[in-house]
């Protein structure tokens, strides 16, 4: 989960990493009421999970609470690379004397933590990356051991950043570290991360992802969620427990395993291609058990999408035996009721035959048995091309 | 023969007393796997599907010969169930758990990688198989019979399905080897060791969308591999940002894409199929004409 800046600097100050003194509007009044309360200049910065704000105008320096009122009005509301602004950021404006860059990372290639560090900051870090590598240092961190004083110091050295900014930013990147490590992060980047006129260091930005594997150990990060961004059949999906992604085309499909189920959507991609260009609707794995209730959740949730046309049921036995997923699509389609919309079930693997037996025997004009992932995708494509 | 696991394989299940932890051992027992011992440091003493359960992994070594942990505990105790099997030095710790948060894995491979002594293969595996031989986690025996072709996969019901229709040809060994940001055996570990073995004559690897791991396994093959390598990436039509149900599926920006793994792969002499289907039939031409 992508946090916004104001969550993350949220999660720095509370790990005593220095950030600007600031709070949220989704008002242009409230934005006013910040700035009269901060007093002299403020910044007033979009809150988009997105890059490049600034170019895009979502970041406006206010020269008070009125200008503060001017610029909220301007920035709320607008849209940032497809993301509406629903609320600003009102900070004290800093006194800044030079911007850097610092962030942690899971580095997968190398299964291990990295560090990276530069005194260009302030602009995109792959643009750094690209045109002058050498100003990026790179430094890979032991999980077991982390991130201490000497550690710290060591990247702020390879960063070349200049002497006046060291003793800060050691500081900032060990503490910055127990941000990473305490909320399980895959990411926490501050660009710019910046050297102050008075000679502090301050996070001006921040950018945290945070990993949805270690949420039964941070029950504080429910408050993170973006509702108003959630899908609703995203989010009843979740409450049942299953894993789905709303995409945008009309053919809903339903199979086990996440492998699979992204083979599908391929399958289903290239089939549609003969059909005016049907595309998969979703991506739904039920997982290895597939019961009828996990069934019939999943197929109510994929047919309370208007847009689904048509079902690919794409299941392969492996651990579930094919007659007890037919049995579940068979009790599916009764809990769920007055379905209309096409089901091409493709069973295989482990008692395939059985299956297909059971649903031939059921005599339910919606389903539409395919041998074949290749062949139901086709017929799955074709008939959401009918129906439309 | 066959990579890693095999006939004289001797398993023991890390939460033996747990729901899947038994549900699977009964499974594994009946594929005729040599399931030696558990371990549940509450539960010691007692058996579970006739297996003894011991209180940690070096007595289940000590006492009763283990020598690969088949590891089932939840996400929340699976950093401290590896570390126990790295502790005790056993060869083969297979990590079944979904879930695990990535900063746990990250350091229990790194400790594993400082003492040196156990192959980790996951987290969120199947597992693997040596059909015929030996069952060490959740892949289902009676697909298919032992034979020649080796499998390597980020995913596991795309290896069942493989497995499935290659099933006249039979495998040496199939590896899940887990669809996480952090694994701890990876394509190129399953390459090597395939091209090592005299009974593998050829290899499905099969990969998904998210980081660059096809990608360096494709630079591996060039360089190291000479046995015939097919592969199957999934995931082409996977929207940027948005997680595939692995935690590692995910493309963000233009790395981890598909088509970047299939003209990696092509370009080091890989045939890459569209579908699994034709993946399988490309395999099945190259068994056919050996």
């Amino acid at each position: 989960m992508d946090l916004f800046e104001y969550q993350a600097k949220k999660l720095f100050a509370e790990h005593g990493v220095p950030v600007p003194t600031g709070k949220t509007a989704t008002t242009p009044e409230e934005a006013r009421a910040i700035a009269t309360e901060l007093g002299g200049k403020v910044v007033v910065k979009a809150q988009v999970k997105a890059g490049g704000r600034g170019k895009a105008g979502g970041v406006k320096v206010a020269d008070g609470p009125d200008d503060a009122f001017a610029k909220a009005t301007a920035i709320l509301g607008m849209d940032i690379k497809g993301h509406t602004v629903h609320s600003v950021l009102v900070e004290e404006a800093s006194n800044i004397a030079e911007e850097y860059y610092a962030s942690f990372l899971l580095d997968r290639a190398n299964r291990t933590f990295l560090a990276m560090a530069s005194r260009e900051g302030g602009m995109e870090i792959e643009e750094v990356a690209a045109t002058n590598p050498d100003a990026l240092a790179r430094i890979a961190i032991d999980p077991l051991t982390g991130v201490d004083a000497a550690k710290a110091r060591e990247i702020a050295v390879a960063a070349k950043l200049p002497e006046a900014a060291l003793d800060g930013a050691a500081e900032l990147l060990a503490k910055l570290w127990t941000v990473f490590v305490e909320s399980d992060a895959t990411l926490v980047e501050v660009n710019p991360l910046i050297l102050t006129a008075d000679g502090r260091v301050v996070a001006l930005d921040g950018k945290v992802s945070l990993d949805e594997n270690a949420d039964f150990r941070h029950p504080e990060n429910a408050a993170f969620v973006d509702v108003s961004a959630v899908d609703p059949l995203e989010q009843k999906a979740k409450e049942k427990g299953l894993n789905y992604v709303k995409l945008e085309g009309e053919v809903g499909i339903i199979g086990n395993g996440a492998g699979l189920v992204m083979s599908t959507l391929d399958v289903v991609t290239y089939a549609g291609e003969e059909f005016g260009g049907k595309r998969p609707a979703n991506f739904l794995d039920i997982g290895g058990g597939a019961s009828a209730e996990v069934m019939a959740n999943g197929l109510s949730i994929i047919l309370g999408d208007p847009s689904v046309k048509s079902v690919f049921v794409n299941i392969f036995g492996g651990i579930t035996s094919c007659d007890a997923v037919a049995n579940g699509i068979v009790q599916a389609l009764k809990i769920v009721g007055d379905v209309t919309t096409p089901l091409v079930v493709r069973l295989d693997g482990n008692n395939a035959e059985e299956g297909r037996r059971i649903l031939a025997e059921a005599n339910l004009p919606v389903v539409k048995p395919v041998d074949t992932m290749d062949g139901a995708a086709k017929l799955a494509a074709e008939l959401a091309a009918a129906a439309a | 023969m066959a990579i890693w696991l095999d006939e004289n394989s001797r398993i023991v299940v890390q939460g033996i007393t747990g729901s899947e932890g038994t549900k699977h051992t009964k499974r594994m027992l009946a594929a005729g796997t040599n399931v030696v011992a558990g371990v549940n440091p509450r539960k010691v003493g007692q058996q579970v599907e006739g297996v003894p359960v011991f209180g940690s992994v070096a007595d289940a070594i000590e006492q009763a010969g283990a020598n690969v942990s088949v590891i089932f505990v939840p996400p929340k105790f699976t950093k401290d169930a590896a570390i126990e099997a790295i502790d005790a030095a056993i060869p083969l710790a297979v990590v079944i758990t979904e879930g695990v948060p990535v900063h746990d894995t990250t350091e229990f491979w790194a400790y594993g990688q400082s003492k040196g002594t156990t192959r980790i293969i996951g987290p969120n595996c199947p597992g693997i198989a040596s059909p015929g031989l030996s069952n060490a986690g959740i892949i289902p025996a009676d697909i298919t019979p032992g034979g020649r072709i080796g499998l390597v996969s980020k995913s596991g019901t795309l290896t069942y399905q493989m497995m499935y229709e290659l099933r006249e040809f039979g495998f040496s060994t199939c590896v899940g080897i887990g669809g996480d940001p952090v694994i701890g055996t990876t394509h190129i570990d399953a390459l090597d060791a395939f091209q090592a073995d005299p009974n593998t004559d050829a290899i499905v690897m099969i990969g998904e969308i998210g980081g660059d791991a096809e990608e360096r396994a494709a630079a591996h093959i060039e360089a190291h591999v000479t046995k015939p390598v097919v592969g199957y990436v999934a995931g082409f039509t996977a929207p940027e940002g948005k997680t595939m149900g692995h935690a590692g599926a995910i493309v963000s920006g233009s790395s981890g894409t598909a088509q970047a793994k299939k003209e990696a792969l092509e370009k080091a002499g890989v045939r890459v199929g569209k579908t699994p289907s034709e993946t399988a039939r490309l395999m099945a031409d190259i068994m056919r004409s050996l």
